[in-house]
């Protein structure tokens, strides 16, 4: 078995290239004791070599977890060769990590990705040059084009079975050189080829190598010596010798064809980043991605996959769904006036069984008032329902979707009609409709607006603006320990928080994506919504400024959250220098797109999937079952376990306002899909089987129930907790590590709690006057949180990593 | 002067890098070293941070760590 590592650049082309290596080859696992993600590939026609994906890194500094993750897989795995790809459009940068890749005493061979571009725009490389300057073998490939992948990897193969280590070329200054042979002298616990390394690396005082060797010889005093002699610090010495050495090779191995002239990125940018167009342009650019893969083609696609595939059915391109949304209207309109008219005869003493029930009615001159109701509960318009009227009701008959146009059932209906037929036994029934298939509906159900949002993102990310994106929102986010790109994942979450959370993806900085993570669930997401209209119409008439502040809430949490926890050890235990490579604009290939919008939907769908479906399964039981008089079986959710743990919770929220269990229960439900809290406060709250999306049939009862403050509190807390366990799972698959996962569902939902325990008792205080112990806290609770914002905090300039653990 | 104060559309060279550790390696590994050219191209919309080409490349600096860079 051959080892080949792929190291290069961060936009050198390496991931396009592991993928032609590698095609559909690939496993993803973690590197040892982290979150990052490791790639692995069998190289295509060749299984006895696998390929390793490094993550894309421009040094071997002990700063930056990549890098880190990087050399240490490199010195302590030792990979039988290094495919070390550089952008032949940038390339003295990117010889500066070649330097140090080959000092690790293992083979080295160098890629020149990129080379159509270069020819194109008349640069010349002399690798034959560049060869013997490194001391690697150097081919010329084009990753995007596929030309001499495969060439690439074959040289690789070959110079790991010959097992020679490339052996540096390049030379420091006679000085610097003088002290590492010094130190590479002292060095005995380090195999020959290694000593370089080690030699340089204990001269940089990186005290992450040095730990690593048995007995570290003491080099503090020649160290002191150079610094005083070079005027600078000991890491600064050597960068600037490899620089110094680059620069003076590269005059032989590159020629560039024309100065000072402007590239096609150049002008691109010259718009795109332009102090004036730069906002309007990011805003148009946000506006697109927003309006697609939420508002139109994503809504569409949540919904035929929520409604459709797992709902009652769907019509295949949508033909005939118009006329039978039509039909069914008038259907409910004939329904709603039948029914008016019976309790009107009912009403009257008739025998509505009756078989001349119609002439009895009709003798009676009965007339029913069919009422029609607007979205907000009020009486739309009344019909007066006589005899005749409903003599043409009865006719109306329930239309059958399949006689509009080609319609297609939903799963659930096809696997009920499956189960009935072979007599499954109803509990099983149940808990195969409503418990298995609702809970692979909640996990599959937001994949298609997913892939439509990765799909732009991997668009964004390739073509070189996503750079920009940072380039641009940098100055607001990083007040806040967010990137720039934070702000996509926040756009989409007022969506849906689901996509909004695998965004976040696109942030490289470890800290800044957990806290970006952490925070998008935040933003209320289009489920809220309804919540926010219950509260709003039952408590507050509407008044305009309910669902604004809900946003405020949102934003503010966000900011605040921001400015706590990057004061906390564990955001602020390492340093994040901003210095970002713009890369040039280029043209991606669908085929790569395709690639990245597949493996980020099915990574969601493998890593999240679980949680949801367990999750979902157990809601749905403990909310349809429980014991009555004494027998444990179905019951209506009053009866339910849910309802007795509802009861057993709902006193940890007596001091936000709403200690009832009614409350704690909608909560709950609210975690399988927030705007089932509205649902289940239907249910508990009025006995509505199924009421509007903004609940109105039980905004008195509510009224009645809570004061406007208490409501207030439990629309805050619904807004702020843990979010729903499709977002959990999409937490769990990004934090991709459980102790993460889990501190960030604590720190929100203890975060709603404070903030709605605030919301109600100085709500209280100011509405009523009443001041009490609760008060007392909920005023304490604000001293806290004014101190935790405005404590001084120190940047560390070390990076703390614990390589040791390995999590799978 | 440092690079901080350099304006838009000017060539400036590099004398010395201030400070130390993470962010100065950054820097350097980056390719901003002694005596290196350094063209400031432009400034983000809001102000922060720079962008300058470096080495044939462009760079997104922040003007907090571009003081720490000084120039002529």
């Amino acid at each position: 078995m051959i080892k080949i590592a792929l190291a290069g650049n961060p936009n050198c082309g390496k991931t396009t290239l592991f993928n032609a290596l590698t095609g559909s080859n690939q496993y993803v696992g973690n590197w040892p004791g982290d979150t990052e993600e490791k790639k692995e590939g069998r190289l295509k026609g060749n299984k006895d070599t696998v390929i390793v994906d490094l993550p894309g890194i421009y040094s071997l500094s002990p700063y930056t977890l990549e890098e880190v993750i990087a050399r240490n897989y490199l010195i302590s795995e030792k990979p039988d060769a290094i495919l070390n790809i550089l952008d032949g459009t940038n390339i003295e940068r990117n010889l500066y990590l070649t330097t140090q890749l080959t000092e690790l005493g293992i083979p080295v061979v160098i890629a020149v990705n990129m080379m159509d571009a270069v020819r194109k725009s008349g640069d010349f490389i002399n690798t034959a040059e560049l060869s013997k300057k490194t001391g690697c073998k150097v081919i010329e490939i084009s990753a995007l084009k596929g030309e001499n992948v495969m060439e690439a990897a074959q040289e690789a193969v070959k110079v790991a079975l010959s097992k020679k280590a490339t052996i540096p070329q390049h030379t420091f200054n006679a000085e610097v050189e003088e002290i590492l042979d010094n130190i590479e002298e002292k060095i005995t616990d380090v195999p020959n080829e290694q000593k370089r390394f080690f030699a340089i690396k204990l001269f940089e005082r990186d005290d992450k190598i040095k730990s690593l060797m048995k007995n570290p010889p003491d080099v503090e005093k020649l160290i002191i010596e150079a610094e005083e002699k070079f005027d600078d610090d000991s890491e600064s010495i050597i960068t600037n010798e490899r620089y110094v050495y680059i620069s003076s090779i590269i005059k032989s191995c590159y020629t560039k064809k024309s100065k000072e002239k402007l590239s096609t990125s150049d002008k691109i940018d010259k718009i795109v980043t332009n102090r004036i167009l730069a906002l309007p342009i990011f805003a148009v650019v946000m506006f697109i991605v927003y309006y697609i893969s939420v508002t139109t083609v994503g809504t569409i696609a949540t919904d035929w996959a929520n409604d459709g595939v797992f709902g009652d059915g769907w019509f295949f391109l949508g033909q005939g769904s118009a006329a039978y949304s039509e039909a069914s209207d008038e259907y409910s309109t004939a329904q709603t006036e039948i029914e008016a008219f019976l309790s009107a005869a009912e009403e009257a003493g008739l025998d509505i069984e009756a078989s001349d029930f119609v002439k009895q009615a009709e003798a009676a001159q009965i007339t029913g008032e069919a009422e029609f109701y607007d979205d907000n509960g009020n009486i739309e318009k009344t019909v007066n329902v006589d005899s005749a009227l409903y003599s043409q009701a009865l006719e109306v008959e329930e239309p059958n979707p399949s006689d509009f146009g080609p319609y297609i059932p939903g799963i659930p209906v096809l696997v009920e009609n499956l189960l009935v037929s072979i007599n499954c036994a109803a509990w099983l029934q149940d808990l195969i409709l409503n418990g298995i298939i609702a809970g692979v509906g909640a996990v599959l159900g937001f994949v298609p607006q997913m892939f439509v949002l990765f799909a732009f993102l991997a668009f964004l990310e390739a073509c070189g603006y996503m750079a920009r994106i940072a380039f641009i929102m940098d100055r607001v986010f990083r007040k806040f320990g967010l990137s720039g790109k934070s702000f996509i994942p926040m756009l989409i979450g007022s969506g849906c928080g689901v996509p909004g959370i695998m965004a976040s993806r696109t942030i490289e900085n470890d800290k800044e994506r957990k806290m970006t993570i952490m925070t998008t669930t935040f933003v209320p997401c289009g489920a809220k919504l309804p919540i926010i209209a219950l509260i709003s119409g039952a408590l507050f008439g509407g008044a305009w400024w309910v669902a604004p502040s809900a946003y405020f809430v949102g934003i503010a949490a966000i900011i605040c959250s921001g400015i706590i926890l990057k004061k906390t050890k564990m955001f602020a235990g390492d340093p994040s220098p901003f210095v970002m490579e713009l890369p040039p604009y280029h043209m991606p290939t669908v085929g790569n797109i395709l690639r990245s919008m597949w493996e980020r939907g099915s990574s969601f769908i493998k890593k999240a999937g679980t949680i949801i479906l367990l999750a979902t399964i157990f809601v749905w039981f403990t909310s349809g079952y429980g014991f009555t008089d004494g027998a444990f079986g179905p019951c209506a959710m009053e009866n339910s376990m849910l309802a007795s743990i509802g009861n057993v919770i709902s006193v940890l929220f007596v001091p936000l306002g709403w200690g009832d269990w009614q409350a704690s229960v909608a909560a709950i439900t609210g975690l399988i899909a927030k705007e089932n809290v509205v649902g289940t406060m239907g249910i508990l709250y009025g006995g509505f089987e199924e009421v509007a999306e903004n609940g109105w049939q039980v905004w008195a009862n509510l009224r009645e129930a809570y004061t406007p403050v208490a409501a207030y509190s439990f629309l805050v807390f619904n807004l702020l907790c843990a979010p729903c366990f499709a977002a959990m799972g999409a937490i769990k698959r990004e934090m991709n590590n459980l102790k993460w996962f889990i501190g960030a569902i604590a720190y929100q939902t203890i975060f709603a709690y404070c903030v709605a325990l605030c919301v109600y008792q100085i709500g209280t205080f100011i509405t009523t006057g009443v001041f009490g112990v609760g008060t007392v806290v909920g005023l304490a609770l604000i001293v806290f949180f004014i101190y935790l914002l405005c404590r001084k905090y120190k940047e560390s300039t070390t990076l703390k990593v614990d390589l040791s653990a390995n999590i799978e | 002067m440092t690079l901080k104060d350099a304006a838009v559309g000017s060539k400036v060279k590099v004398v010395k890098i201030e400070g130390q550790g993470a962010v100065k390696r950054r820097i350097m590994d980056m390719g901003i070293t002694k005596g290196i050219e350094i063209l400031i191209r432009k400034v983000a919309p809001l102000g922060d941070p720079v962008e300058v080409t470096v080495r044939g490349y462009e760079l997104s600096i922040r003007k907090a760590d571009a003081q720490m860079i000084t120039v002529e």
